[in-house]
């Protein structure tokens, strides 16, 4: 079934330099394995092409079971210098959290 | 003791005023860390000392001491702070200054000075320290001129010489947010500071309760769960001399304490997790193990680390130009047509002025049809109103300040139903610009001193 990634996961994101990070973050073990082969960097760049203007990089937090995403140059240029709204990467994670998955409908819980 | 309790009442300034007294009444707290200093806090500061010789310290906290001083000190609670800023001893002259006129004595206070190197920045660059922008590569020497702060980021060392010299309060200038709870735990326990697995769970431990409610269930994603958020606890660890250390809050707090919460904020403003560089150590968030121990209660072990590198991290900031922001309310019907109508005339009345911006250097935002997640959230095809909000910047003062005189007209020169502009015309704004840059560690620590006077 494809359903958005708040069904099954949370996240995180904030500001690192002229870029946002995101972390995101599985329900379960089971789910970080869709999502490690799923939710790749390229992606996220997709997803993100309105707002992501540099490379994305994806890093691996089992332990956690999470991913760790950098957009870079996402900001306007970041902190003070930017004329966005958005210049914290506050909301990102929030927007990673629509991106649709294919999750078997064994894995998923009653929706809230 | 066996274990040490370390709260956070402040992740930034700007952060609330109540929640370290909350923390300080709210139940037993051994340490209490609060951060004044935002990335470019230091360059208003340095404003501030220019105007003032007196000035550059963080004078909220001096309002927080008058406060709760005498239950400090009646407690021994021991504060740790940044406040110190660019004048870590006008800061201790001034806490000195409220003891007294409270009548409130024995107890001292402890600076730690020497992440100040703009004084340096010369010298430094000559001797072959680029000091070149982390980000772009570009060396210092070619902004030299606007740099208006330049600061190294200590770590704990200095903190814990300070505690073990007896200080009541820590008052320092830069320090990295994670020795606020390193410091306490490397002293209370004797650690070693080659001990980087230790080293590296005190860091964590900090980076966990630095952001102050955002592991407790501030900006949480399942937000509907967290009980109580106006009454959110601020963070309390208990601190093992192994290293172990549990995530809770004061008993009858609101907000919640859980393996996600905790989670959240381990990756917030990451980078790499297996290399979380700070200046005490190398740690590896990918070693991290968290156990959910009871209700707001997160165990967390396992930590381990490697040596610190032989840079500190140096943040430095330098003017950068002006920019300014204007907002008007625009309702419907057809506001977006409205909007981008309004903004267009905008413009075109500033190049009649003679005045234009560069594209990368003035922006359009519709608020309320997209501007936080273009390509990704719907935007609405007929919102009933909109926030247009129109921002440039640009070296040249005067175009910026041109440029916030043409928002009010539209309101009568303009499209219809355009409300909400208050406020008097927006003045432009210096922009003060971050540069991250590494310094060889030895032309540092050499000059940190650390200084404590009794009350």
């Amino acid at each position: 079934m494809l359903v958005p990634l708040y069904r099954v996961a949370h996240a995180r994101s904030g500001d690192k330099g002229d870029g946002s990070n995101v972390g995101l973050i599985a329900d379960t073990p089971e789910i970080y394995a869709l999502i490690l082969e799923q939710v790749t960097a390229e992606r996220v760049k997709e997803y993100f092409r309105e707002i992501c203007k540099g490379d994305v990089e994806r890093f691996e937090v089992p332990n956690l079971n999470a991913l760790n995403f950098i957009l870079h140059d996402s900001l306007g240029g970041g902190g003070t210098e930017s004329l966005k709204t958005e210049a914290q990467g506050k909301t990102h994670g929030q927007g990673l959290l629509t991106l649709e998955i294919e999750v078997p409908a064994n894995l998923l819980k009653p929706a809230n | 003791m066996e274990t040490v309790r370390i709260s956070n009442g402040q992740g930034f300034w700007g952060d609330s005023v109540d929640a370290p007294v909350e923390l300080l009444r709210g139940g037993e707290i051994d340490y209490l860390g609060m951060d004044y200093l935002a990335e470019v806090t230091l360059s208003i500061m340095m404003r501030q000392k220019l105007k003032n010789p007196e000035a550059g310290y963080a004078t909220d906290f001096i309002g927080f001491v008058r406060r709760v001083l005498p239950e400090l000190v009646q407690r021994n609670v021991r504060v740790i702070c940044n406040a110190g800023g660019l004048n870590p001893h006008g800061a201790r002259a001034k806490v000195f200054e409220v003891a007294s006129e409270l009548g409130v004595s024995g107890f001292k206070v402890a600076v730690v000075e020497g992440d100040d190197i703009l004084p340096r920045l010369p010298e430094l660059i000559a001797s072959g320290h680029e000091l070149a922008n982390m980000e772009t590569a570009e060396p210092m020497a070619s902004i030299i001129d606007r740099v208006t702060s330049a600061n190294a980021y200590l770590g704990a060392r200095a903190v814990v010489e300070a505690l073990g010299q007896g200080a009541l309060i820590v008052l320092c200038g830069r320090v990295t947010d994670t020795a606020l709870a390193l410091a306490p735990m490397a002293y209370e326990f004797g650690w070693d500071f080659e001990d980087w697995d230790r080293l590296s769970a005190g860091t964590i431990a900090g980076h966990i309760i630095e952001c102050g409610a955002q592991c407790t269930g501030g900006n949480f994603s399942r937000w509907w769960e967290v009980p109580d958020l106006w009454n959110v606890g601020y963070p309390v660890l208990e601190a093992s001399a192994d290293g172990s250390f549990v995530v809770t809050k004061h008993e009858g707090t609101g907000g919640m304490v859980t393996v996600d919460t905790v989670s959240e904020q381990l990756l917030y403003e990451m980078g790499d997790p297996r290399e979380y560089v700070g200046p005490d150590c190398v740690a590896d968030f990918t070693s991290i193990r968290l156990d959910q121990e009871g209700p707001d209660r997160v165990r967390v072990s396992g930590i381990k680390g490697k040596p610190r590198t032989p840079f500190l991290k140096v943040s430095a900031s330098y003017l950068e130009g002006f920019k300014a922001s204007g907002q008007l309310t625009v309702s419907g019907p057809r506001a977006v047509e409205k909007a981008e109508l309004t903004a267009a005339m905008i413009w075109q009345r500033l190049e009649r002025a003679g005045v234009a911006f560069e594209p990368d250097q003035k922006t359009v935002e519709l608020l309320g049809v997209n501007a936080c997640l273009p390509g990704i959230t719907a935007a609405p095809d007929e919102p009933p109103e909109l926030v247009l909000r129109l921002g440039v910047r640009d070296h040249d003062r005067g175009k910026v300040a041109r440029f916030g005189k043409e928002i009010a007209p539209v309101i009568t020169s303009g499209p219809p139903g355009v409300t909400g502009f208050a406020g008097g015309r927006p003045k432009p704004q210096e922009v003060v610009a971050y540069w991250p840059a590494l310094l060889a560690r030895a032309e540092v620590e050499d000059r940190v001193r650390v200084s404590v006077e009794e009350a």
